[in-house]
């Protein structure tokens, strides 16, 4: 099983998540995170969604996907031809004599706190799947509180973009 | 000019030719029929007993017609009991919108009475649905609901309008009629040509005809395909009358009650064709043991079918009469001499048979209501082994002519299909062949038949069991018969007649043709015969679950 992205153009209206998160329940293809906002047109908003399947799953979803009225486009994003993101926020446990150690960590990975308390520290990481998992791997030892993630939010390098018209790239 | 929202609806109606709707009225439809009322002389609306029977009824027209069917329900349990019927007509892509009133605004999402949040019930089992919120966007919805439910694949649009909507006042300007967009996608001259070549190369082909070619009305593109290039053709069950049952090149049904030289054939072929069909698991059964010396062909409109149930070698999407007619233009004619008599030879060796004895046989029956309608007649089953034999020994001539829940299987659909497929089609004599389990569900509608003169025929097979699960109870859980047996006493008879209905019993084979005549001769009376037949009878030939469809069990 591979991790596939998948920027998804929906239509901006009520309702669309439910439809799109529904398909993917009711076929039984695996969610591995979802994140979605407006994009620079207000009608038009735009999913990124990371499915964890083999070839056969991905080309069901979109096509699945694809007959979904509200979808307005489908593009699978190749690896190395995007960046990929995702942002998380880690409230780690951190004592006087703990704090300064987490902070060099912190400074390593090029993330910042964001919050500090007598005995927690909050950690906000910004950057691809694997950089904000090695980061909760090397704070587990303080004893991590809390984390909240964003699900990988994903975009094609270069010129490319995907469109609403029918061309895929300009 | 200015009209509330439920005229908004019926003049929308009206735009797209609209001139039956089946429902059933409620609080929150009220405006909604109050609109109606002011234009029944333009819109002829069907009541029914229940909106099950609404939903059936409109898919039964829409079946028929080929028009889009309509049905009407109020909000809450008038809309969930439209369900069933939405789900059976996504499942069989049958073209329906479904109106439901709803709440009105200030209402919504407050556990208001009779609410029930419908759009999110129906968004596994429709095309797309609308709640309305908002009387300026009413009739664009209305109209792109249409569009939808034709477009591409047909299948049901459901509109849920809350109440405030319909009294609104808004401006309307009507509109032409836009024809649904046709599907573009790119077959290729390339792909045309080679899929012409891996036709005439193949050696022993076979073309599996589904629902899909009824749709498009791509008969004589698979008949022309067929007889050029000498291919036997089975069907589907949703296939049934896409492909002349009469014509020599008719292997019959495919699948688990295929007929044995339909399911010989596909495992032994080399090409296998399906057009408009979406390999179902009651098709192909197990998987990896179908068609297993073939490259398999696949041409279909919706492209999130091909690859899905099985791996496909050569897909072709798009609309299907017209791939089929470019295809068909690269077709070499030719005989293919060996398979042909092969194919002769398993028809002669085994050909769907029964029991011919003094015993009232369901398969006789239909054999006999064949013969005497000429093999012109609508049948409408409901499901279970009845169906069976209603693909098996009725021979069916044309499209649209046999309508059945396929896909999802809806015991009690028959009736209400019936009943619309016989307002849609009033020329045409409209039977439903029915079990007595699937009819005791929804006998409900007889009322409805009665009301509107409807000289349906509901040939009743009684054998006081639900016979499908029966006989796998018989057959693979060592007659351990549970909760199978139905036989309840009901006078079926008396029951008819109750309705309004004409009534009749047969018991004995000999009754069977002057029961089906006098039936036949009813002009403005449904007749209800209630052939009492035995509950041992089965459906052969049959494929186990999970084995390949070459592993036939005969009898």
């Amino acid at each position: 099983m591979a991790k596939h992205t998948l920027s998804v153009l929906v239509e901006n209206h009520a309702g669309v998540l439910s439809r799109v998160a529904g398909l993917f329940s009711r076929r039984g293809f695996n969610i591995d995170s979802l994140a979605v906002g407006v994009t620079e047109n207000p009608d038009i908003s735009r999913m990124t969604i990371v499915v964890d399947g083999d070839d056969y799953t991905v080309e069901q979803v979109s096509k699945q996907l694809n007959k979904l009225i509200d979808v307005i486009k489908i593009k699978q994003l190749a690896k190395d031809e995007s960046v990929s993101r995702e942002l998380a926020l880690i409230k780690v446990a951190a004592s006087a004599t703990t704090r300064s150690e987490i902070i060099q960590i912190v400074e390593i990975f090029r993330a910042n706190i964001v919050d500090v308390s007598k005995n927690t520290l909050t950690v906000e990481i910004s950057g691809s799947t694997s950089k904000v998992e090695a980061l909760e791997d090397m704070l587990r030892q303080f004893g991590i509180k809390e984390i909240v993630r964003t699900g990988t939010i994903a975009i094609e390098r270069g010129n490319k973009i995907i469109k609403v018209t029918n061309n895929d790239e300009e | 000019m200015r009209l509330t929202g439920a005229e908004i609806i019926v003049e929308c109606l009206k735009e797209q030719g609209v001139d039956t709707v089946f429902g059933f009225p409620g609080g929150q439809a009220l405006i909604i029929y109050d609109a109606l009322y002011k234009y029944s002389h333009e819109i002829k609306h069907i009541l029914t007993s229940h909106e099950q029977g609404a939903s059936h009824a409109a898919d039964g027209y829409a079946r028929a017609t080929g028009k889009v069917g309509v049905c009407i329900a109020t909000s809450g349990p008038g809309a969930t009991n439209l369900v069933t019927g939405i789900a059976t007509a996504y499942m069989d892509s049958v073209p329906m919108v479904a109106i439901t009133g709803q709440v009105p605004t200030a209402l919504l999402g407050k556990d208001s009475f009779q609410e029930v949040d419908i759009t999110g019930i129906t968004m596994p089992i429709t095309k797309h649905n609308y709640i309305v919120k908002d009387v300026n966007k009413l009739a664009d919805v209305i109209r792109e609901a249409f569009i939808i439910a034709k477009e591409g694949r047909p299948g049901p649009v459901l509109i849920d309008v809350c109440k405030d909507v319909t009294a609104a006042e808004a401006e309307y300007e009507p509109k032409p009629l836009k024809t649904p967009q046709e599907v573009l996608l790119g077959v290729t001259e390339e792909e045309v040509a080679e899929a012409a070549e891996i036709i005439n190369a193949a050696k022993r082909p076979v073309i599996l005809s589904g629902g899909g070619v009824s749709i498009a009305g791509a008969t004589e593109e698979v008949r022309t395909l067929a007889e050029n290039a000498k291919i036997p053709v089975s069907t589907s069950l949703m296939g049934m009358g896409s492909f002349p049952a009469t014509h020599e090149l008719y292997m019959g049904m495919v699948g688990m009650h295929g007929t044995k030289t339909s399911n010989l054939a596909v495992s032994d072929c080399d090409l296998f064709i399906a057009v408009g069909a979406r390999f179902s698991d009651r098709v192909i059964s197990n998987v990896s043991m179908f068609a297993p010396k073939a490259k398999i062909m696949h041409i279909d409109i919706d492209p999130a079918e091909v690859g899905k149930n099985i791996n496909v070698h050569h897909p072709l999407v798009g609309n299907i009469k017209k791939i089929l007619a470019r295809i068909n233009s690269r077709i070499e004619k030719k005989n293919n001499t060996e398979w042909s008599e092969k194919i002769a030879e398993w028809k002669n060796l085994y050909p769907l048979k029964y029991t011919k004895d003094e015993v009232l046989r369901p398969q006789f029956i239909m054999e006999r209501i064949c013969e005497l309608t000429k093999g012109e007649a609508l049948i409408t089953t409901e499901v279970g082994q009845h169906q069976m034999w209603a693909a098996q020994f009725y021979k069916y001539k044309e499209p649209r002519q046999f309508i059945s829940s396929g896909g999802l299987g809806t015991m009690g659909f028959g009736l209400g299909a019936c009943i619309g497929a016989q307002i849609g089609r009033p020329e045409k004599k409209v039977i439903n062949i029915a079990g007595d389990g699937s009819f005791r569900m929804n006998c409900n509608e007889l009322a409805t038949a009665v009301e509107y003169r409807l000289p349906i025929i509901i040939a009743l097979f009684n054998n006081g069991v639900l016979g499908m699960v029966r006989q796998w109870q018989e057959l693979f859980f060592g007659g351990r018969y549970s909760a199978t047996n139905i036989d309840r006493g009901t006078n079926f008879k008396a029951l008819a007649e109750a309705y309004g209905a004409v009534g009749i019993d047969v018991a004995k084979p000999e009754e069977v043709d002057a029961a089906i005549k006098k039936a036949l001769e009813s002009k403005d009376r449904p007749v209800l015969i209630n052939f009492i037949i035995d509950k041992d009878d089965k459906v052969f030939p049959i494929v186990p679950p999970g084995k390949p469809i070459s592993e036939i069990i005969e009898d």
